[in-house]
């Protein structure tokens, strides 16, 4: 009896990701929901412009590489495309959704477009070798605050989750964590449950996953793990910020 | 041949795109081309098509971005400051190889520019669309029915060689109401086996990109693409010749410029002066050959533009040179008039005044 497997959906090839890097698990987790969905057959993603630049290798469905921030977008014309056919999914962090692509990503809640979005926060630029993201935490030092973040002088961290649950499009909105079992269980469901959503026609769904960069953090993986748990999710709190589809039950 | 109706060249375009069987359509509102929208917004929803306003020009084109990488006709119209805005999108429309139709109906710049008639795109669309090395067919009306006709067969180019077709217009031609008459055309198949449209789990999957970090690889792909290049320039050039055969003035215009040489050209016969002219109608692949013949014939050219003379350019190189080549020009949102345009044929013409 096989107990442990590799997705269907997930490529048989090495990823590109640094050691210790959550993305992998992240992969798996939106691997194993197409497959337990049986929708492979009929997915298209889209990878963004940053570390999961090349998702687009990793994933067995059809794939679209977009351009900086515009995954929101293009997955807008993919599911307008066969609206009953297509299951469109995309894939972006912090600096491609919350930084370039906002404008994008705001609208598209506020459409309710009928997608999936898997939105990994780390907190970092790690592509480009570690600068300042939107979501970069005060104090927190990067290649472009080097001193620290200085919220005097460059503003605060945009909390996602917090912000598109208050637009009436946004349909489902859950922000969830991969260091440790019980965390990855739960975002495992989440990212399940927005996948559903979007076979229901339920709308426009977002999964906020804290995620990891040992490599510019700067922190053996096993340090980035606790920074997570000490930093990152005490100002990105757990939760479902948005279910319509609960708050209307609950009425 | 289908009854003529009176329509503005922007809804021309409209009509003839959902005859040419595009069902989506993406846009932002911007003046003067905002009744391509509102034609589309109309009539998508009653066709079971898909108009939507996007949030900016950007989205709108990269939402054509996702609707071409499914193999489906898609448009978005724009003018000139939000067509900046899209050459991003051009740029990896062009990468991936994808098809998709974009109308440019041109106003006044730099800048937010003003909202009059302009041909000052000119570069943009035959040289600049965006980053990189990238082509896009650019067809360019002279009357309501060829807003129409340059649609349909835009379309038809667009996933003929995978890329982008680009309808230049401008203010006029979108506003101008004509008699135009419009047929659905025969749709040529292509092959669409690059499409994304899910695998259906019965083939590899296909990935849309254009991104390519191996560089041998890039180079490949950027040579294949001027091969494909390279078979526009030689099968797809169109140009109208008018009064050209035994001309000793060449005058070349495009759009509106073209409509106003034409009568400046007839003033200029009756006046015994052998006036002829050049319409480019696709402005890339620029009619070279056209040019080069007439520069053997011809004692000087005259480029007629709403603009500070970006056509002029081309036409110095398709003649090498060989003739003066003149700039007759308004800008700004005006328009040259018959008679500046018969004074500069005058002027240059054997025993004028320059």
């Amino acid at each position: 009896m096989v107990v442990f497997d590799k997705p269907k959906s997930l490529a048989d090839v090495p990823l590109h990701y640094c050691p210790g890097c959550t993305h992998g698990i992240i992969h798996r987790l939106v691997a194993e929901a197409i497959d337990e969905l049986g929708i492979e057959g009929k997915t298209i993603g889209v990878a963004p412009v940053g570390c999961s630049v090349l998702a687009y290798n990793y994933f067995t469905c059809d794939m679209v590489e977009a351009a900086h921030g515009r995954a929101p977008a293009v997955a807008t014309g993919l599911k307008r495309s066969d609206p009953d056919n297509h299951i469109v999914f995309t894939y972006q962090g912090d600096g491609d959704l919350a930084s370039i692509g906002m404008a994008e990503t705001v609208h598209a809640a506020a459409r309710n477009e009928n997608i999936t979005i898997i939105f990994v926060n780390n907190a970092i630029y790690g592509m480009t070798g570690g600068q300042m993201a939107p979501t970069s935490l005060p104090g927190q030092v990067t290649q472009t605050s080097p001193y620290g973040r200085d919220t005097s002088h460059c503003g605060f961290p945009v909390k996602v989750s917090e912000m598109l649950s208050q637009l009436d499009g946004a349909g489902y909105i859950e922000r969830v964590a991969v260091n440790n079992v019980k965390n990855v269980r739960n975002a495992k469901k989440a990212i399940k449950k927005a996948f559903q959503n979007q076979i229901d026609k339920k709308g426009f769904s977002l999964i906020e996953v804290i995620s990891t960069c040992p490599t510019n953090w700067g922190m053996t993986p096993e340090k980035a793990l606790e920074w997570v748990e000490e930093k990152m999710i005490p100002y990105y709190p757990l939760g479902v910020y948005k279910d319509r589809d609960a708050d209307n039950k609950a009425e | 041949m289908a009854e003529k109706v009176l329509m503005k060249g922007n809804e021309a375009i409209a009509e003839a795109a959902i005859l040419a069987g595009c069902r989506h359509y993406f846009g932002y509102p911007i003046t003067p081309q905002t009744e391509i929208a509102a034609y589309m917004a109309k009539k998508m929803p009653k066709i079971g098509g898909c108009f939507l306003q996007a949030e900016s020009e950007v989205a709108a084109i990269n939402m054509v971005y996702g609707v071409a990488g499914t193999g489906k006709r898609v448009m978005t119209s724009s003018s000139s400051p939000g067509i900046s805005l899209k050459a991003e999108g051009l740029s990896y429309l062009a990468g991936s190889d994808l098809p998709s139709l974009v109308v440019n109906v041109q106003r006044g710049g730099p800048g937010l520019g003003g909202i009059q008639p302009s041909q000052s795109d000119y570069f943009q669309a035959t040289k600049g669309g965006g980053h990189g090395d990238f082509r896009m067919i650019v067809l360019a009306p002279s009357s309501v029915q060829e807003m129409a006709d340059l649609t349909i067969k835009g379309f038809d180019l667009a996933e003929k060689y995978r890329m982008t077709s680009m309808i230049l217009a401008d203010g006029t031609m979108g506003q101008m109401m004509e008699p135009v008459s419009l047929e659905a055309p025969e749709l040529n198949e292509y092959d669409k086996s690059w499409a994304v449209t899910g695998t259906k789990c019965e083939r590899n999957k296909n990935i849309i990109n254009s991104l390519s970090l191996v560089p041998e690889e890039l180079e490949r792909l950027n040579f294949e693409r001027y091969e494909r290049y390279k078979a526009i320039e030689e099968n797809e050039v169109m140009y109208e010749e008018y009064m050209m055969d035994d001309a000793e003035i060449c005058i070349s215009a495009f759009g509106i410029a073209a409509r106003v040489a034409k009568n400046a050209i007839n003033a200029a016969r009756k006046e015994g002066i052998k006036a002829g002219l050049i319409r480019p109608i696709t402005l890339w692949p620029f009619p070279n050959e056209a040019f080069r013949k007439a520069a053997d014939k011809v004692d000087c050219f005259i480029s007629v533009e709403l603009s500070m003379g970006q056509m002029i350019e081309d036409i110095r190189l398709a003649s090498e040179c060989k003739k003066p080549v003149y700039l007759c020009n308004r800008v700004g949102g005006m328009i040259p008039s018959p008679e500046m345009v018969l004074e500069s044929i005058k002027a240059h013409s054997k025993g004028g005044t320059k």
